[in-house]
């Protein structure tokens, strides 16, 4: 796949002294639809404001399309459509001028035949003669996403499309990001939900703390992440986990009271219902069980570790 | 098709919605201003300036004339030039103009032209304004015109400059009102500053809007304070600081990125 994003050692440290990027290192394939996966903080929305330009580097370059996005800004830049976390739009303008206002800033000439079909695809059509303060925050995010498509551009930067949105407003973005992709154009998108990386991503760039800790294919990734911890909320307290019950590790939590058991859900032989016939066998009884997916956070940090793990071996550190 | 050397559809379409601001708030951006401008006619023009001489063989609702055109110009530059700008850092649509392929002098000459387009309009409507209370005469029209068009884009960027400095709305109000108000009144708006005595004519020729009151003055009447080619000196002189700036702020991206 042919390269569309290119970025070579960018960092950047704001004012404040915030090293908001360490050295990231990206490339982002044409057509591609890539999702950076990533807590609040990591430096996702600093990423793409610097390859939009909103915000400078502090090191390192970008490309867009072969362009260097500071020292060929223009030919970077009007391949590039942006829909920001933040929703701001102008109150007093309508939809329809406000999309019209954003072909013409980046340098496309009128063409009210596309903007027609690009206000009805997003739903927007019938109030294209509203002023944007008196929309829902749904329909202004629809409108910031007519903004950033209205000049037609290949690459397209979605940061956070789905926070704070409705179902059917979700499902519209996702259809209309498969759409785009069928024409070609790249995709770039952030969210901290692995769910939604795994529903629509190619792949997946997990960032954490300014450092992309790894880039993977979505499928690859998801088998990463496939963990699940069982917990057993006993009968009676163990003073420890017994021997007979070393092959599982289990750990003790809630003073004795709790048993946890992390497994891989991808795994055909889970060890669950091994682990359960075991602690019968034992008479170790318990009044209720559960499992849940570890949070994000903990994914996180148990990837940094493992991925730290792996360095040490390859490099004295 | 994309290798755009000259974002013309973009230049356009800032200019096109500033103008659509001032529009919108019409009422704000041209009644507000032509009113006040009365007021001053009735108060200065007709009730003092009935009992006022000549100055320079030029009556004095008359002489008045070009200083209030000149102290709407400069206020109603800098306000639309720097709220122009300033709103949208304001409201984070800014991000939009960051992102688009437009270079700062294009950025420049959208807010700048639009800005001092609305101004030398209002100045125009002043002037016709003024002409239902008093006698006009100018001298020299063209020059009256392209001395209006100066004026107004020199402080139209002066403006832009203040609406990028701004931090807060009080901000944006500080320099109209505490340095460039006081400075119009002192510099010969009413009066002719040979009526002043010698040691505070001299204090006054340090004001630098003196010498744009008495250019413009001379286009209509054919004589000012200063010689006119001096005024046009000091307005250029302004104008090319103020380039100067923009051009600093563009190339360190002072206040407008992080
Ligand atoms: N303008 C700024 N000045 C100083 N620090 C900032 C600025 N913008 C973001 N940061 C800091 O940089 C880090 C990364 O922020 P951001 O890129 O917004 O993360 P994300 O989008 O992943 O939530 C955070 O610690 C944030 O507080
Ligand atoms: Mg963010």
């Amino acid at each position: 796949m042919a390269p569309v994003i290119e970025i070579t050692g960018l960092t950047k440290t704001y004012k404040s002294g915030l090293q908001a990027l360490k050295p990231i290192d990206l490339t982002i394939g044409k057509g591609e639809i890539f999702a950076l996966l990533g807590p609040n903080g990591a430096g996702k929305t600093t990423l793409i404001s610097i390859t939009c330009g909103i915000v400078t580097p502090t090191a390192g370059t970008v490309t867009a399309d072969g362009h260097d996005i500071q020292k060929d800004y223009r030919a970077a830049r009007s391949k590039i459509g942006l829909v920001p976390q933040e929703l701001t739009t102008d109150a007093f303008e309508t939809v329809l001028a406000t999309v019209s206002f954003s072909r013409g800033l980046f340098g496309r000439a009128p063409n009210p035949a596309f903007i027609e079909q690009l206000l009805r695809d997003l739903s927007l059509w019938d109030k294209r003669n509203d002023k944007l303060r008196t929309l829902s925050g749904g329909m202004k995010r629809r409108v910031m996403i007519a903004k950033a498509l209205s000049h037609e551009p290949d690459i397209l930067f979605l940061d956070e499309p789905t926070a704070g949105v409705d179902v059917e407003l979700r499902r519209d973005m996702w259809n209309l990001v498969r759409g785009l992709r069928d024409k070609g154009v790249t995709i770039i998108l952030t969210t901290h939900y692995i769910e939604e990386a795994e529903e629509m991503a190619d792949r997946v760039g997990v960032i954490l703390k300014g450092e992309l800790i790894l880039v993977e294919q979505t499928a690859t990734l998801m088998k990463k992440l496939g963990k699940k911890t069982l917990t057993l909320n006993l009968q009676e307290p163990l003073a420890a986990v017994p021997p007979e019950l070393a092959e599982w590790s289990p750990t003790l939590k809630a003073e004795g009271n709790e048993l946890e058991y992390v497994f891989d859900s991808n795994l055909e032989k889970t060890g669950v219902p091994s682990l359960l016939r075991r602690l019968s066998d034992l008479g170790i009884a318990f009044k209720d069980l559960h499992t849940s997916q570890s949070s994000l956070e903990d994914i996180f940090v148990s990837l940094v570790h493992k991925d730290r793990a792996g360095d040490r071996t390859g490099a004295a550190a | 098709m994309n290798s755009l050397t000259f974002n013309g559809h973009g230049v356009w379409a800032i200019y096109k919605f500033e103008m659509a601001r001032a529009l919108r708030t019409v009422w704000q951006s041209i009644v507000t201003p032509v009113i006040t401008t009365a007021l001053y006619f009735v108060v200065f023009g007709s009730a003092i300036g009935s009992r006022m001489t000549e100055i320079d063989g030029v009556p004095y609702g008359a002489f008045i004339v070009p200083g209030l055109i000149m102290l709407s110009l400069f206020t109603q530059s800098i306000f639309n030039a720097s709220f122009g700008i300033y709103f949208p850092k304001f409201t984070g649509t800014i991000y939009e103009l960051l992102s688009a392929p437009v270079s700062p002098l294009e950025i420049v000459i959208a807010y700048v032209g639009a800005a001092a387009t609305k101004s030398a309009v209002l100045g125009l409507i002043i002037l016709a304004t003024a002409a239902l209370f008093v006698p006009l005469r100018i001298l020299h029209p063209i020059e009256m015109l392209a001395f209006l068009i100066l004026i107004s884009t020199t402080f139209s960027l002066f403006g832009f400059i203040i609406g990028i400095w701004a931090d807060g709305f009080e901000q944006l109000q500080m320099i109209p009102m505490l340095v460039v108000t006081p400075l119009t009144f002192l510099g010969g708006s009413f009066y002719s500053i040979d009526m002043l005595p010698p040691v505070w004519r001299t204090i006054t020729l340090f004001n630098p809007v003196v010498y744009l009151i008495s250019g413009f003055r001379w286009t209509f009447y054919g004589s000012g304070d200063v010689g006119i080619g001096v005024s046009l000196a000091a307005t250029l002189g302004f104008l090319f600081v103020c380039l100067a700036v923009v051009s600093w702020i563009f190339r360190t991206g002072y206040r407008l990125k992080n």
